[in-house]
């Protein structure tokens, strides 16, 4: 039997324009994010005159110990950090999700509070607590809390939230049958637990162990912050460029760094696949009932996990508006003139309009690509390739994205030079970085539209354009303004995807964070990080008016 | 080979996705006005066909003919049919007034035009009430009424209807069923609908093309269809069939099992393994040994309300029972109980002989 390949016909215009756009993604996505990354790794197998030396720089960072040892550094502090932050993420997850405290409202928002901040941040503030003149510094029986110990607890504070959305989401879809057998069987509540509530989020819990394992394995801002002689491989790139211009064996740290995260990162597509045939659309939701002891034990902990949160908040606003730590402990603004730096709040504003253009051109980019790979009619080969790289993103470490950005539009032969050294270039780095997430919940989206309605706006002669704007995009507006909000708030906060590309007139609030902090300058670094907390705080705040106002008008149908 | 009197033609249609032969040479003609049904079992292509008519697949090789104009080429968007999907895909956050304007608008019409069309559609549909509202506060019927509405609001010639009625409850198909047969009569659109229900087909088409594997195996009037099956699949189906096998003896009498049964004259060769169907309700309960006469004993009855189903064992057809459908009159279902020797006569009028395959 042989197959025929489809004749070619005359193509809707909306096909056209679809192909059209298929092949603009095409080229962004190869601009951004592939050609960098292999001029990255090109230059990982160049010497300093840029000749080929093949594996060369890779035999000379094997051979030299201090360096080989920061991937061993990174490993400890990554595994470390997860297996902590899994055990209590969980046990917070399953309090949100599988019990009967109260306040369960304000304790999500409080578990995600942290995401409204830098990493850095809980850095500046272990240090106020833990740091060489901190309150507790004798809690740590004379251990420092400058090294694996500040870097762990620093991860698992601002990854917390991280670990806690994939575990509840994970739990929220326990289903209520099994727990009934499972009574019906006359199962302890404790058997009940490991034979239906465990394996239930086993997928969950696998997925959140490689997410935040690659999150703090590629952290750059913590250990730089509170890593003291501690190396990892992210301050060691970081060093190593910065501080020495070695920029072929910062290549070479950065594959290093990137094989890990890209294994990870597949071990977790390959469970979240198998998930996905686990799941059944007649569970029946769990609704759990009280169990005093269970109860009280599990808002006690609730209450000091809170309670943790604002502490290290709080200690880096009260750090910021001390006069002298830990002399003179009035009060005073004087930090937040940001002398130190040189560069008063310029920096501030800079990140907010960084922040604001990623927000909208990313979601607007986001978008539209999702739609295009999810329900455009022609070229299914293209739009896979498409869908391939778009997950990319969360396999690379934003330190190693920023170098590899470096390395490709810093070449003088380069025809998108002149973006080096703009505020573009941090927009379209902090976009891509920070791609995936957002695409896979605008695929979500969209995949819940009937696959027909394309069909019958042609059928009734409109083109697809105009039904994208009529009915697609309000339909997914929720998500849109998701994705908005996310993209904000990654942008304020982020460190290590701009910590190289950023200029004299494009310093951002996170890295200002970082310099004050090299020059000692650590109450203006908690003043800055915390302006992030406070703006990501406001901007959110009118997001969510505009939203629920928006919604109201466009989602009316949904609540009827 | 045209046929004049067609108003779309399909001629020699195939397709493949991938090596997987989806449409294999298909060549129909659909009259004007005429109702058809594509009716099979799933993964018989009827839904590609659908697909191919309107542009939403294309075609490997073939010809669509459409109003003397070949079609097949032509993008989506430039042919002339409205549709309407299993799925209603009504526009969620658009009212029913807006989901049955949207092709309107976009044509250019007056406002005051596009309210009288779209009122006056509302009206056909039986559903003026529910101008504002959106579709989720819609039952499912009402929900496939609007698409409908929405499918011809902008007057196309050709209507196509992708199982519109295989997402509703039983009882709401039926009566749908019915008023899309009334709707076609009053408005005499060629209406192409796929289904798999030949039920729904046997009652609401003017003629069926039953499909299998991609190929059309009969066409004819819903009544031709079901009497008259060309082959095995046909009559398996389309409603039930007890299936006989057996070998030719002369040309009207076939060898079963070593009894002989009676049938219209034929043209198989003598040896010729064949297959006799036989309807359940053709298999009449007689009281006496007359001809083409056999015994079986019953080893279940149903009660399906208005008829009784038994279910007889016999050695003529060995490996299953013989069904048999009589009426449920006279309480009649007293007299057959599990256990009993029923003799059973097979008419030769009401047999279908086909030549076995293997």
């Amino acid at each position: 039997m042989f197959s025929f390949k489809s004749k070619s016909r005359a193509a809707d215009k909306s096909d056209k324009i679809g192909r059209i756009l298929v092949f603009v993604y095409l080229a962004m996505f190869f601009c951004f994010l592939v050609l960098p990354l292999f001029a990255l790794m090109s230059k990982s197998m160049q010497n300093a005159e840029g000749v080929f030396v093949g594996l060369e720089n890779f035999a000379l960072y094997l051979k030299e110990p201090t360096l080989f040892k920061s991937f061993f550094h990174s490993l400890f502090v990554a595994f470390v950090s997860t297996i902590i932050v899994v055990c209590l993420g969980f046990l917070y997850a399953f309090a949100l999700q599988c019990t009967c405290i109260p306040f369960k409202g304000l304790f999500r928002v409080v578990s995600l509070i942290p995401l409204l901040s830098p990493s850095i941040l809980a850095a500046i503030a272990l240090v106020y607590w833990f740091g060489n003149q901190g309150v507790f510094k004798e809690m740590l029986l004379g251990h420092s809390i400058y090294g694996p110990i500040g870097i762990i607890m620093a991860s698992v504070y601002w990854t917390f939230p991280h670990a806690l959305m994939i575990l509840s989401t994970s739990l929220s879809l326990s289903d209520a049958r099994l727990y009934e057998a499972s009574d019906a069987l006359k199962a302890s509540k404790l058997r009940t637990f490991f034979t239906v509530t465990i394996p239930g989020a086993k997928y969950g819990i696998i997925s959140t162990t490689f997410v935040v394992f690659i999150l703090v394995f590629t952290d750059f801002g913590v250990p730089k912050v509170i890593g003291g002689n501690y190396n990892v491989l992210a301050t060691d790139i970081y060093r190593e460029v910065v501080g020495m211009q070695n920029f072929q064996m910062g290549a070479v740290i950065s594959i290093v760094l990137l094989i890990p995260a890209l294994l990870a990162f597949a071990l977790d597509q390959f469970s979240r696949k198998r998930q996905a045939s686990q799941l059944t659309s007649r569970a029946v939701v769990y609704v759990p009932k009280p169990h005093r002891l269970r109860d009280n034990l599990l808002l006690c902990y609730c209450l000091l996990i809170t309670a943790l949160v604002f502490l290290m908040l709080g200690m880096a606003q009260f750090g910021a508006l001390v006069k002298f730590w830990p002399y003179n402990l009035s009060l005073t603004l004087k930090h937040y003139n940001f002398e130190v730096a040189g560069l008063g709040w310029d920096s501030f504003f800079n990140s907010v309009r960084m922040s604001l253009y990623a927000a909208f051109f990313g979601t607007i980019i986001i978008f539209i690509g999702s739609y295009l790979i999810e329900k455009m009619r022609a070229d299914k080969s293209l739009r896979d390739i498409l869908q391939m790289i778009a997950l990319m993103p969360m396999a690379i470490p934003g330190i190693v994205l920023g170098l590899a950005y470096i390395f490709f539009f810093n070449m003088k032969d380069n025809p998108l030079n002149f973006i080096y050294a703009t505020m573009a270039i941090l927009v379209i780095n902090t976009v891509v970085h920070f791609y995936t997430v957002s695409h896979l919940s605008a695929i979500t989206a969209i995949k819940k539209l009937d696959n027909e309605f394309e069909s019958v706006s042609l059928s009734l002669k409109v083109p697809i354009y105009k039904m994208f704007f009529r009915v697609t995009l309000p339909v997914c507006l929720p998500t849109v303004f998701d994705i908005f909000i996310y993209l904000f708030c990654n942008a304020m906060t982020t460190v290590s995807g701009v910590i190289f590309l950023y200029s004299y007139d494009t310093t951002l609030a996170s890295v200002s964070s970082i310099h004050l902090d090299e020059q000692g300058d650590v109450a203006g670094a908690a003043a800055m990080a915390m302006l992030i907390v406070y703006i990501s705080f406001l901007v959110r705040g009118i997001h969510t008016i505009i939203s629920t106002f928006l919604l109201k008008r466009t989602q009316a149908w949904r609540n009827i | 080979m045209e046929n004049v009197n067609s108003y779309l033609s399909i001629r020699n249609l195939n397709k493949y996705f991938g090596k997987f032969l989806a449409l294999d040479d298909v060549s129909i003609d659909i009259s004007p006005g005429e109702f058809v049904c594509f009716l099979g079992p799933s993964g018989c292509g009827k839904t590609t066909l659908l697909r191919c008519i309107a542009g939403l697949e294309v075609q490997s090789s073939g010809t669509i003919i459409q109003n003397s104009e070949i079609i097949s080429d032509l993008p989506t968007s430039q042919r002339d049919f409205g549709i309407v999907f299993q799925s209603y895909a009504l526009f969620p956050n658009l009212s029913c007034f807006h989901n049955i304007a949207y092709g309107l608008e976009n044509l250019g019409w007056e406002k005051q035009d596009v309210t009288k069309r779209v009122d006056e559609l509302l009206s056909l549909v039986g559903l003026s009430d529910h101008s504002a509202k959106y579709p989720s506060q819609l039952s499912g019927g009402e929900q496939q009424r609007i698409a409908l509405a929405r499918a011809i609001a902008t007057s196309p010639n050709l209507l196509l209807l992708d199982e519109p009625l295989s997402a509703l409850d039983a009882k709401v198909r039926v009566h749908l069923r019915q008023e899309l047969k009334n709707f076609h009569r009053r408005l005499g659109l060629t209406t192409v609908m796929v289904t798999h229900d030949q039920e729904e087909a046997l009652s609401i088409a003017d003629r069926i093309f039953v499909m299998d594997s991609g190929k059309i195996m009969q066409s004819g009037t819903p009544e031709d269809i079901y009497a008259n099956s060309s082959n095995p699949f046909v009559a398996n189906f389309i409603g039930m069939t007890n299936f006989i096998e057996g070998q030719v003896l002369d040309e009207d009498s076939i060898k079963v099992d070593n009894q002989q049964i009676a049938i219209n004259s034929h043209s198989y060769k003598k040896g010729t393994k064949v297959i006799i169907a036989a309807r359940p309700e053709y298999v009449q309960l007689a009281e006496k040994n007359s001809s083409n006469t056999f015994v079986g004993r019953v080893v279940d009855v149903e009660f399906l309300g208005s008829f009784l189903r038994i279910h007889l064992e016999t050695s003529i057809m060995p490996d299953q029972p013989l069904i048999a459908d009589k009426p449920m009159i006279d309480n009649f279902s007293k007299s057959v109980a599990i256990g009993d020797n029923l003799n059973f006569t097979l008419s030769p009028n009401h047999l279908n002989v086909y030549e076995c395959d293997n």
